[in-house]
């Protein structure tokens, strides 16, 4: 009997040795692509070219500032107007995806089943697939045309956030709270303002930062959409990928990693503050699949 | 339930282009409130990279530059750039969509210049979005002075319908120091005679892979001296045909890159850039006018913020031979866009840039660019003109030998997208990782994506 | 009772008017790009000459749909995006479901769990244009990795990344495969431990050693989850764009074997091929529509 604890217990350790193992090189492969883009955006051209270093080098403001300089590469615009895109696409999904999702939940009536599954329906389908007759809207209208609303209007209808969002009513929203709002008097659309989307408030914000992130990250559509723009007015990842294809931008190594640094940390500062937030979040999203 | 569901949807969708019919309604009135005076107030730019700028900053008269709007000003006008990297078509089809939607904007959105290549100047040369030079109000006698080919190149049903400030001969140009330990010489002259044929120029490369160099950098280097000595257009009849001369480029780079002469970079990698600078081992590239003080001269720098002088890596160590075949690269044509509102302004930047004597020779004399003015180049041809970028050298009088040469007949409109996924499919086969038959066949399926209305074999 | 139905029809009248920012937004930008997708997909519509000359809309019939599989050979560029999409789901799947054991074991008890989550959820976020750019500059010819791989005396000479079929596919699966794995491990752990706790007892007072546990109690009862993240990561791989085509600059080289469905598509949205767009799309709208179909009546509908 002893024995067999002890043998247990030496597997015990030998797995928790191997599960430690597996999960370090995982942290290692998660992260030494970040630490190799920090230390090269801190070295000049020159020395890129020599060779990589571990440590970092002394030219992290040097490139930051050539960077800026850049009026081919209009970096701070880029994120500026990726920044004004998310926000607004995400504010306007959260509202409204609490608001249908709010429908569905409160109200009793007679397409409700057949609306709703609808949206369930189509909740899968990537916006890819119609892409073809959403640029053709969109360069045929001109109050679209060459602008933002396209990239904004619609996270309006976004049908896995109205999923998620529902998923959240059921289980915090009793139907109690908005009847008795009702005998007070409230007007519905009020008892939504005020009432709903407080309660929901924990749902509303692990959907709003993916909803941001998913549009921050956004390239394929604001890539057509802007196709035509002034590169003042091109959002982020559109300014990324040009790196790849424009041959003039590629002379300063040192310039470039800056350029992806830029548009990496930031998101990785805001991710590690609010990462317990995110990641039960996926956890809740996920547990009715 | 479907039946609903579809009735529902068919009603949904009415609905949403009525809406989307209202839209377009307004489109069409704002048209109509269009600036209207003589002279625009904003003078759009269209290019793909800053060299156009940066002539216009430097030479122009009375141009100011705003560094920190990235506009420029002549008199009262102000000069907006409207830059699009070029790869992947983008440039072009922003242009394209701007110039198609030219009569729904107002003025001062309208383009008023735009800037084109070689490699396609006949698409937009063609075609009625251009002006006629002569319209804009340059003379034949403004333009006697150009290159004949610079002209023809832009001709299109007779008329005119742009103008370049650049000639663009091409030549070797190769690492002085390099020439000296493996041929025994920098004498440019001497060295021209090593490689004046095909079969010289690959000895050569023998003894360079000898000697621990590469001969050449990456596999499109040698590729124009092949591209532009064709015996026939890319595109004859609709239908893609690849010249011979191209495959004799494919044969000799896949020679090069069995037997180690080249570093199997691509043009503009970083890698095939690196190989330029301080740290290179290629012995040289094949260049013409502009490569030379816009992209090599930066490459060869050790520090890019210092000084351009000897003694900043390898500036001075470089020199220029004709080499085995003649060829011209790149070229920048400036055309007006119909539908300008700017015609005076237009005319006057062609001709102080593409017509002016002493503003060209100058051009040439401070950016060793080679420009469009066969007298002013015979000038400095003759002069004690010298580059110290080129260890001395006047490479003026290469260029000045070689413009005249230049023999632009075989272009079709297709050429850059020809040339770009040709070069494309067969670094796979340079790569070793398919047949040269499997690449040509990559080679046609990529064109007809591209090009859905021709035909390949 | 006749007062409480007027109120309540009174009500429902907010039902309908909440849905329908969701539902004119959706026929606007969803439905009409969806039927004018199908529209177009029997029209020949594209600009000739480079660019400059608008050719059609001719009505052609399912021209498009026979170029697309005879001419264009969509079927290799679905080969491409399935085979890519593999490389990266299987280890994707067996690490995920192997860490979100190990996190839940009870008797193992990990510490700094929620550091090792937060690490692995982070290249989820990241902008996968960016992420591809980083890639592509630190596996390139004379980049970083090729140097740190030389100064190990691991290779003689750089490994030409890019220039491999398998180095390409695989950079591109080994990036899907860090932007998605965290995500999985986190949603398959929720599953885990939405498992009967007593289930695990049992097996535990009958002496079943941790991997019995795990297969014959986790993956049974993960079953259903595991499907759902097996469809909704074939959905998201149908559209694996952004890592490709900035990692390749738009070209699928080499051979185009790394050249997915959504870059092909994107090479007619960019030169206005209209009908050739329209016939890939409906392609993947009827493939993607499916296996969401899928997803709804095997998970979603048994719910209701």
């Amino acid at each position: 009997m002893r024995k067999e604890d002890n043998f247990s217990l030496f597997g015990l350790y030998l797995r928790r040795f191997f599960s430690y193992l597996v999960l370090i090189i995982l942290t290692l492969l998660c992260l030494v692509p970040f630490y190799v883009l920090f230390v090269n955006s801190s070295r000049s051209h020159a020395d890129i070219q020599k060779g990589f270093s571990l440590l970092p080098g002394k030219f992290l403001i040097t490139n930051y500032k050539s960077l800026l300089l850049d009026k081919n590469l209009p970096v701070i615009r880029g994120i500026a107007n990726s920044f004004i895109v998310a926000a607004s696409s995400s504010l306007l999904s959260v509202y409204f995806s609490s608001l249908t999702a709010y429908a569905v939940h409160a109200y009793d009536f007679k397409l409700k089943k057949l609306l709703f599954s609808f949206i369930l329906m189509v909740m899968m389908v990537p916006t890819q697939v119609t892409s073809l007759g959403f640029i053709k809207l969109v360069r045929e209208v001109s109050f679209l045309k060459n602008t933002y609303w396209p990239l904004i209007i619609p996270s309006i209808s976004a049908p896995i956030v109205v999923f998620f969002i529902k998923q959240y009513m059921e289980t915090a929203l009793p139907v109690e709270i908005v009847e008795a709002a009702r005998i007070d008097g409230s007007h519905e659309f009020s008892t939504f303002n005020r009432i709903v989307l407080p309660i929901m408030k924990p749902a509303i914000a692990v959907q709003a930062i993916f909803s941001f992130t998913s549009s921050w990250n956004n390239y394929f559509i604001p890539a057509l959409v802007l196709a035509e723009v002034d590169k003042n007015k091109k959002t982020l990842p559109i300014l990324i990928a040009q790196l790849r294809s424009a041959d003039f931008l590629k002379f300063d190594m040192g310039k470039l990693y800056m350029m992806i640094a830029l548009s990496i940390f930031p998101i990785i500062i805001v991710y590690l503050i609010l990462s317990k937030q995110i990641v039960s979040g996926v956890a809740m999203g996920s547990v009715k699949g | 339930m479907k039946k609903k569901l579809l009735s529902l949807i068919f009603v949904m969708v009415m609905i949403a282009s009525l809406l989307a019919a209202c839209g377009k309604a307004d489109d069409e009135t704002a048209a109509d409130d269009k600036n209207t005076a003589d002279e625009g107030k904003v003078l759009n730019i269209w290019c793909w990279n800053d060299e156009f700028q940066s002539r216009v900053k430097d030479f122009y008269p009375g141009y100011e530059h705003n560094d920190s709007t990235g506009e420029g000003k002549i008199g009262d006008i102000t000069v907006k750039w409207v830059i699009t990297p070029n790869e992947n078509n983008a440039y072009q089809n922003a242009l394209d969509a701007a110039l198609l939607d030219q009569k729904n904007k107002a003025a001062d959105d309208n383009v008023d210049i735009f800037l084109i290549e070689a490699d396609y100047a006949l698409k937009y040369t063609d075609s009625d979005y251009t002006m006629d030079v002569k319209k804009v109000g340059l003379t034949d006698a403004d333009m006697s002075e150009q290159y004949q080919y610079t002209k023809d190149i832009v001709t299109a049903n007779g008329k005119i319908k742009g103008s370049t400030w650049q000639a663009t001969p091409g030549l070797f140009v190769y690492r002085r120091s390099i020439a000296n330990e493996v041929l025994g010489t920098d004498d440019p002259a001497e060295v021209q005679k090593k490689l004046a044929d095909w079969n010289k120029f690959n000895a050569v490369a023998a003894d360079m892979k000898a000697s621990g160099y590469t001969m050449l950098a990456g596999y499109d280097d040698s590729y124009r001296t092949f591209s532009n000595n064709v015996s026939g257009p890319w595109v004859q009849g609709g239908k893609v045909v690849v010249d011979d001369n191209i495959m004799r480029w494919v044969d000799q780079t896949k020679e090069f890159t069995d037997k180690g002469y080249n570093k199997k970079t691509t043009l503009w990698a970083p890698e095939w850039a690196a190989e330029q600078g301080p740290e290179g081992t290629t012995f040289g590239f094949f260049y013409s006018t502009w490569g030379i003080n816009f992209t090599l001269l930066d490459n060869s720098l050790a520090d890019a913020k210092a000084a351009k002088e000897v003694g900043n890596g390898i500036y001075g160590d470089w020199a220029v031979c004709q080499g085995p075949e003649s060829y011209y690269w790149g070229g920048t044509w400036i055309c007006a866009a119909t539908g300008t509102d700017n015609v005076s302004a237009i005319k006057d930047i062609m001709l102080k840039l593409t017509c002016d004597k002493a503003i060209m020779k100058k051009i040439t004399e401070v950016t060793q660019d080679y420009t469009n003015h066969k007298a002013a180049m015979n000038e400095l041809a003759n002069s004690d003109f010298q580059s110290d970028f080129l260890g001395g050298q006047n490479h003026i009088a290469l260029f000045a030998e070689a413009a005249p040469k230049i023999d632009m007949s075989n272009i079709s409109p297709y050429d850059q997208g020809c040339n770009e996924e040709f070069q494309g499919a067969f670094k796979d086969y340079f790569d070793g990782n398919v047949s040269k038959e499997e690449a040509l066949q990559n080679f046609y399926t990529n064109i007809k994506v591209k090009y859905p209305e021709l035909t390949t074999n | 009772m006749a007062k409480k139905k007027s109120s309540c029809v009174r009500y429902t009248k907010w039902g309908y008017i909440f849905l329908i920012p969701f539902f004119l937004v959706y026929i606007l930008f969803s439905l009409i790009p969806l039927v004018s997708t199908i529209y177009n997909s029997f029209f020949e519509n594209y600009r000739a000459a480079g660019g400059l000359l608008q050719v059609g809309p001719n009505f052609v019939g399912i021209d498009n749909y026979i170029k697309l599989f005879k001419e264009y050979d969509i079927l290799m560029y679905t080969t491409n995006t399935i085979v890519i999409w593999l490389l990266g789901f299987i280890p994707q799947i067996i690490i995920s479901i192997t860490l979100a054991a190990w996190f839940t074991d009870l008797r193992l008890k990990l510490k700094a769990k929620s550091f090792f989550k937060t690490v692995i959820y982070m290249p989820g976020l990241i902008m996968a244009s960016a992420f591809a750019m980083l890639f592509f500059s630190i596996f390139s010819d004379a980049g970083p990795i090729n140097d740190i791989l030389l100064s190990l005396n691991i290779l003689d000479e750089p490994f030409r990344f890019l220039s491999s079929i398998a180095g390409t596919r695989g950079l591109i699966a080994l990036m899907n495969f860090l932007m998605w794995f965290g995500n999985t491990t986190i949603i398959l752990m929720a599953g885990i431990m939405s498992i009967d706790i007593s289930l695990f007892e049992a097996a535990e007072v009958d002496g079943a050693r941790s991997f019995q546990i795990f297969r014959k109690i986790t993956i049974p009862q993960l079953r259903p989850i595991l499907v759902y993240v097996l469809i909704t990561s074939l959905i998201g791989g149908l559209q694996m764009f952004d890592v490709p085509q900035v990692l390749t600059n738009g070209k699928g080289l080499p051979n185009n074997s790394s050249m997915t469905l959504i870059m092909f598509l994107n090479k007619h949205l960019y030169s206005y091929n209209y009908g050739m767009g329209g016939a890939l799309s409906v392609v993947l709208f009827v493939l993607t529509f499916g296996l969401s179909l899928l997803v709804y009546f095997a998970f979603v509908k048994k719910k209701d």
